[in-house]
């Protein structure tokens, strides 16, 4: 047996995060924010079937970027993760933050323990009473997490469209304000994006006990403009 | 509670129930007969309709324990999805149980695969449920239910009925089960028309549940002084709608009514 060569932690996790961040910029970027009725989310998106935002529970929704195999099994827990423990206790005790908390550890595992970090970031958005409790995750690859209550941008451009979204948002904006927002911040100042380009989904207060819906079709291709 | 992540050869897919067997939350089955030693609920009479826009689905407020009424108020018609509804007769703990796993079952399917199942894999997924539940079945615990929904691909109501082993039965006009289903039958099977309306097959639902209640001790009727009534719900393209309790009073104030002229 050969003696492995000696390589710095340091030098170990740069590169494993190094990894981890070119897989996720390879894929395209995902905005939320918080609008006068709820949580929207935005995703760029040419798939009809492979979905990168989804229902989780009654008020928390998913959305993942970067490798699908990896986002959509941490998916799948998630679904599984509420839907016990709403079993188990009762449909209100499901919470968005133990749910990210549970991805930052599996998150954080992996990157340290594994051949290979996961090459995603997720996002776990709940809606709450009304627009001061509404909650959005961010859990990165290596288990960061950020909270966030107007908007949070995942995926490998994320600083730029950050800052489009921060200058175009402001408190209480309308569904279709807040879509073209969102919209305008993913393309660029240069580009567009159409209804066929995008994934919407919007948790909406006043929805009925599942929150979670999604806007496709003529419906998102009227409220584009 | 930690993630739940398998490997994909140990992995439960959609089933709520496969996942609930590996974390280790099924119910245990009972090693002699409950009924012997302990009084157990029984839920009583529940029946479904087919109407031209969908089903029409009703039971009784009643539970007993042997000869005493053990609650007046109990539901026993319950949504099992948007488009779908359960009710159930039988043993009341372990039924109420069976609906919420099955509300679950078909919620965490949508999720986990992202589509709803058909109408038909539902009414599969249920029989499979009492085929499970056969081994408390064995010891008194049965629960026999009855499921109805609107089928989209068909666009029309229909209605399964099952037995104890989880054998499942389509009918094709009405069904009954429960104590009272005798009696309720019996009424279903007079009235019934082809292409009644839900407006018709609710005023059936509740001549039936009342005749039921007339005949059978276990099942109760309208309650007009502590004003429950029988919980009826209609399911067509636009969903699951259980009628309001007011519109039942007055729809069974002019039942009763009829009835009292009949007899004087």
């Amino acid at each position: 047996m050969t003696t492995p060569f000696y390589v710095a932690p340091e030098q170990l996790m740069k590169d494993r995060a190094d990894y981890a961040r070119k897989g996720i910029a390879r894929g395209r970027s995902l905005v939320a924010l918080s609008y006068d009725n709820g949580i929207l989310i935005v995703a760029e998106n040419r798939s009809n079937t492979l979905r990168k935002v989804s229902e989780i529970y009654d008020r928390i929704a998913f959305g993942g970027v970067g490798k699908y195999n990896e986002f959509d099994q941490l998916r799948i827990a998630g679904v599984r993760h509420a839907d016990l423990k709403g079993y188990a206790y009762s449909r209100e005790d499901v919470d968005a933050q133990s749910l990210a908390n549970q991805y930052a550890q599996i998150l954080g595992q992996t990157f340290t323990h594994e051949m290979k970090p996961m090459e995603v970031e997720i996002l776990v958005a709940e809606i709450g009473e009304g627009p001061e409790h509404d909650q959005m995750f961010h859990i990165r690859y290596d288990g960061t997490v950020d909270d966030e209550t107007a908007h949070v941008v995942l995926g490998g451009e994320a600083e730029a469209i950050s800052e489009r979204v921060a200058a175009a948002y402001e408190p209480g904006l309308s569904l279709e304000a807040a879509l073209n927002a969102a919209v305008n911040a993913l393309a660029g100042p240069e580009g567009t994006l159409r209804a066929p380009d995008l994934e919407v989904a919007v948790l909406a207060r006043g929805n009925g006990r599942r929150s979670f819906s999604r806007i496709e079709g003529d419906e998102l291709a009227a409220l584009l403009g | 509670m930690s993630l739940p992540l398998y490997d994909p050869s140990n992995d439960p897919g959609p089933s709520f129930v496969g996942l609930l067997r590996r974390a280790g939350l099924e119910m245990a089955v009972p090693t002699e007969n409950v009924s012997d030693r302990l009084p157990v609920t029984h839920g009583t009479t529940v029946l479904a309709i087919r109407s031209n826009s969908g089903v029409v689905m009703a039971g009784d407020r009643r539970a007993t324990s042997g000869n005493l009424i053990s609650h007046r108020h109990i539901e026993k018609v319950f949504p099992a999805d948007r488009h779908s509804g359960i009710a159930i007769a039988g043993a009341a703990g372990p039924a109420v149980e069976m609906v919420k796993l099955f509300q679950l079952q078909l919620e965490h399917y949508e999720k986990v695969e992202g589509n709803a199942l058909s109408l038909e894999g539902k009414a599969n997924q249920l029989g499979q449920m009492i085929r499970n539940h056969l081994g408390m079945a064995m010891q008194g615990l049965a629960v026999v239910p009855l499921f109805a929904g609107y089928d989209h691909r068909r666009e029309q109501g229909r209605l399964f009925q099952y037995d104890i082993t989880g054998g499942r039965y389509e009918e094709h006009n009405h069904a009954s089960t429960g104590s009272g289903s005798l009696h309720a039958g019996q009424v279903l099977k007079l009235g019934w028309t082809p292409d009644m309306t839900a407006e018709a097959a609710i005023d059936l639902a509740m001549s039936a549940l009342e005749q039921a209640a007339d005949s059978d001790s276990a099942t109760g009727g309208p309650d007009l002084v502590r004003r429950i009534f029988p919980i009826v719900a209609t399911i067509d393209a636009d969903g699951f709608t259980a009628l309001e309790d007011d519109d039942v009073e007055d729809r069974f104030q002019a039942i009763l009514q009829e009835r009292t002229e009949q007899t004087q």
